[in-house]
């Protein structure tokens, strides 16, 4: 696997957590917590990734012994996504009900909690 | 094989009975009546104490390995998932759900009205946190650490209705979860180079190798979401936020055991994973200074709150602060102080959390200014604040002051001569925090301060978690008194220290464990140390502290009254405090600009001095 899939995931991973950093909205810093997700799913395949090695999936037609891509990190990327699902659900959930009892969702104007 | 017979199937067990039962309260609990959820809930619990307990005694012959499914290794390889308890993980374990019953006991009474998911989510805490300490797999510690996590946040924001609570639970789940991605992109690079997820495989894939620039960042990748949940400087600022608003019983679990739970992932993949091929000097000392920084940032904090979980929030923070100080010595002694200190601690920050619940249903409030003297009829929980305070600070002969008399020894032991000054200091600001609140709120003391500082989250918009109480029940005033009693016994009882510094031992044996866990090798148990006991020096320090502590609450008390010439001493100290005290902002995006900043900062830690 060539480094340019690494590239993308260290950028997404970054580029996610700097969209955070800089948000004005709470849906948007959601959205850039799922990108910087992303990044670690990019990252996951990419391990396991093998040039011109074909699905994990063993038959009739394919011998034990051939090469294949790498199922594991195939298994972790699926159980970060099902992660993600439910902390993504939570955290839209949780916006709503902030737009509700606050007004807004813009982090600049939510000021409950300083000092 | 030593990975075969009945003790093996205990870890599984306790992780899996209360995913189960908490399914089954999940599916039926709209059907039964409250005190039905409430009686299947607190026995499933005891059932895993039980458990807990059964492991621990097991461990005593070695660590307890359990291959799922029975995929064990063969010639010393295996592509199999493996739980490993040994003493301190299986010890953790226990002190987890002992916890969360003591939660379960309190919420009783404490909550009128509350669906069962309630107790759907505190089943599911006690499993993420099993699993956790139970697992021999990094990336099966990732998901539980990311299970804990999701139903953390929901606890978090379980009152939807509070303002505060929905934003503190939303800064706490979008920190938490960034730092778990970096976590994992740590596993994935560990993953990349050595084709293991196992502790003790890669622990010998990793051994003898020369370390490089990319073991440096996946260690220090692999920490990141451990010391966020850890609530270690600079990735700490969500522990206030989440603390401040959580449902009181709960507080007690995020408190007493989560926060001590990132400072163990740090050392257990340090100490298997990373321990023969990172050198120890540069890991400590990144180690050293994240504590230290943590302790002093922590202490100061909490000295300014006048809400009172906030105030005990922070004052967690100065405590990970001291644990991590402690262990971050990478030897018996020190892990030893921090186990001990982490024990003590649960039972009194748990009380004192639970002390502040009784505080916000009676009288609607959590802020110390505005319920100055309003506590004077209450009889017994003032003398249980006190003692909590005091024990806090370092009163012997409870657990709190002999993890830090010991933690304070391992430090001047290997040369840190400012470990004891930090101890004293940290632990007599905590103690001092509490010392003032209690006597503001129960005793009346000192004149009512005026209230004109705006800039302070105050305790007075906190909404009332349950109907205004005529009286603390009984079953509210149990778990204070046995968390308190327990705490004592820790201190009190020398077996507890020594089994627990044979603990640290077997835990800092990286080879060990991978030895025994994939060769089945006998396990040899390590004879506890000498130094885990009471000192004369340990419990001058520990007296020096309460004093301390004593004096500083006095003087907060009082300071209206102190000479003019005094009080401009603490002038030029004010712009710092304000700096400080602007930083925890409660901006979610300032959080993750400081959690970078924290990643850069301890990779330069570790990685810098071995160029």
């Amino acid at each position: 696997m060539s480094v340019y899939a690494y590239v993308v995931a260290g950028a997404l991973l970054l580029l996610g957590a700097i969209g955070i950093a800089r948000s004005r909205d709470l849906v948007h810093a959601v959205v850039c917590l799922s990108i910087s997700q992303s990044g670690t799913y990019v990252l996951l395949l990419a391990i396991g990734y093998q040039d011109g090695a074909p699905a994990p999936v063993f038959g009739s037609t394919s011998a034990p012994t051939t090469r294949v891509v790498d199922p594991v990190v195939q298994a972790l990327t699926l159980t970060d996504i099902v992660v993600s699902a439910t902390v993504t659900a939570l955290l839209l959930a949780l916006s709503i009900q902030i737009q509700k009892r606050h007004g807004t969702v813009d982090p600049d104007e939510l000021s409950a909690l300083e000092g | 094989m030593p990975w075969e017979g009945t003790a093996s199937s205990f870890a599984p067990v306790a992780i899996g009975v209360p995913l189960l039962v908490a399914c089954l309260l999940a599916a039926l609990g709209k059907l039964l009546p409250r005190w039905a959820v409430d009686a299947v809930a607190t026995v499933a619990v005891v059932g895993v104490v039980a458990l807990d307990v059964v492991l621990l005694r097991a461990t005593r012959a070695g660590r307890v390995v359990t291959w799922v499914g029975a995929w064990t290794p063969s010639r010393g390889s295996s592509v199999g998932i493996s739980l490993v308890a040994d003493r301190l993980g299986a010890g953790l374990a226990l002190l987890a759900g002992v916890l969360v019953l003591a939660a379960l006991v309190y919420s009783w009474r404490y909550f009128e009205d509350v669906g069962a998911h309630y107790q759907v989510l505190i089943l599911l805490f006690l499993a993420g946190m099993t699993g956790f300490v139970l697992s021999g797999d990094v990336f099966d510690m990732f998901v539980f650490f990311e299970l804990m996590g999701a139903v953390a946040y929901a606890l978090t924001g379980f009152l939807v209705e509070d303002d505060t609570a929905v934003q503190g639970a939303l800064n706490f789940a979008i920190i938490n979860s960034l730092g778990a991605y970096f976590t994992l992109t740590g596993i994935g690079i560990l993953y990349a180079r050595y084709g293991a997820l196992g502790l003790p495989q890669l622990g010998e894939a990793l051994a003898g190798q020369p370390p490089d620039a990319l073991l440096v960042i996946a260690f220090c990748l692999v920490c990141v979401g451990f010391l966020v949940k850890a609530a270690v400087v600079p990735f700490h600022f969500w522990t206030a936020d989440a603390e401040a608003v959580a449902p009181t019983p709960v507080c007690l679990l995020f408190s007493g055991v989560m926060v001590a739970l990132g400072v163990y992932g740090v050392d257990r993949v340090y100490s298997t994973v990373f321990g023969e091929v990172l050198p120890h000097d540069a890991v400590r000392r990144a180690l050293l200074v994240l504590g230290a920084l943590t302790a002093l940032v922590g202490a100061l904090m909490c000295f300014l709150q006048r809400h009172l979980k906030r105030l005990l929030a922070y004052s967690t923070i100065a405590h990970v602060g001291l644990f991590l100080a402690a262990a971050g010595t990478l030897d018996g002694p020190g892990t030893t102080g921090a186990a001990v200190y982490v024990l003590g601690h649960a039972g009194i920050k748990g009380a004192l959390f639970l002390i502040a619940g009784t505080v916000l249903s009676r009288y609607g409030s959590v802020d110390e200014v505005s319920l100055h003297g309003r506590g004077r009829d209450a009889r017994v929980m003032p003398w249980l604040a006190v003692v909590a305070g005091l024990a806090l600070a370092g009163l012997p002969p409870f657990g709190t002051g002999l993890g830090k008399a010991i933690s304070e020894e391992a430090l001047s032991a290997s040369g840190f001569r400012w470990g004891p000054v930090l101890f004293v200091l940290v632990s007599a600001l905590t103690g001092a925090a509490v010392l003032r609140a209690a006597g503001r709120i129960y005793f009346g003391l000192g004149p009512k301060p005026q209230d004109d500082d705006q800039d302070e989250a105050s305790g007075d918009e906190q909404d009332r978690e349950t109907p205004a109480l005529p009286r603390v029940r009984a079953t509210m005033l149990l778990p204070i008194a046995a968390l308190l009693i327990g705490a004592l016994a820790i201190g009190a009882v020398p077996a507890v220290a020594r089994g627990v510094s044979s603990a640290a031992r077997e835990f800092l044996d990286g080879q060990g464990y991978v030895q025994q866990a994939l060769h089945g090798a006998a396990a040899e148990p390590p004879a506890p140390l000498t130094e885990a006991a009471w000192t004369a020096t340990g419990v001058a320090l520990d007296v020096l502290s309460v004093l301390l502590a004593a004096g500083l609450a006095a003087l907060a008390l009082w300071k209206a009254q102190l000479p003019d010439r005094l009080r401009t001493v603490t002038r030029p100290m004010r712009s710092a405090v304000a700096a400080l005290r602007r930083a925890h902002s409660g901006h979610v995006g300032d959080y993750v600009a400081w959690l970078l900043l924290g990643i850069a900062a301890f990779t330069a830690l570790v990685g810098v001095p071995m160029i």
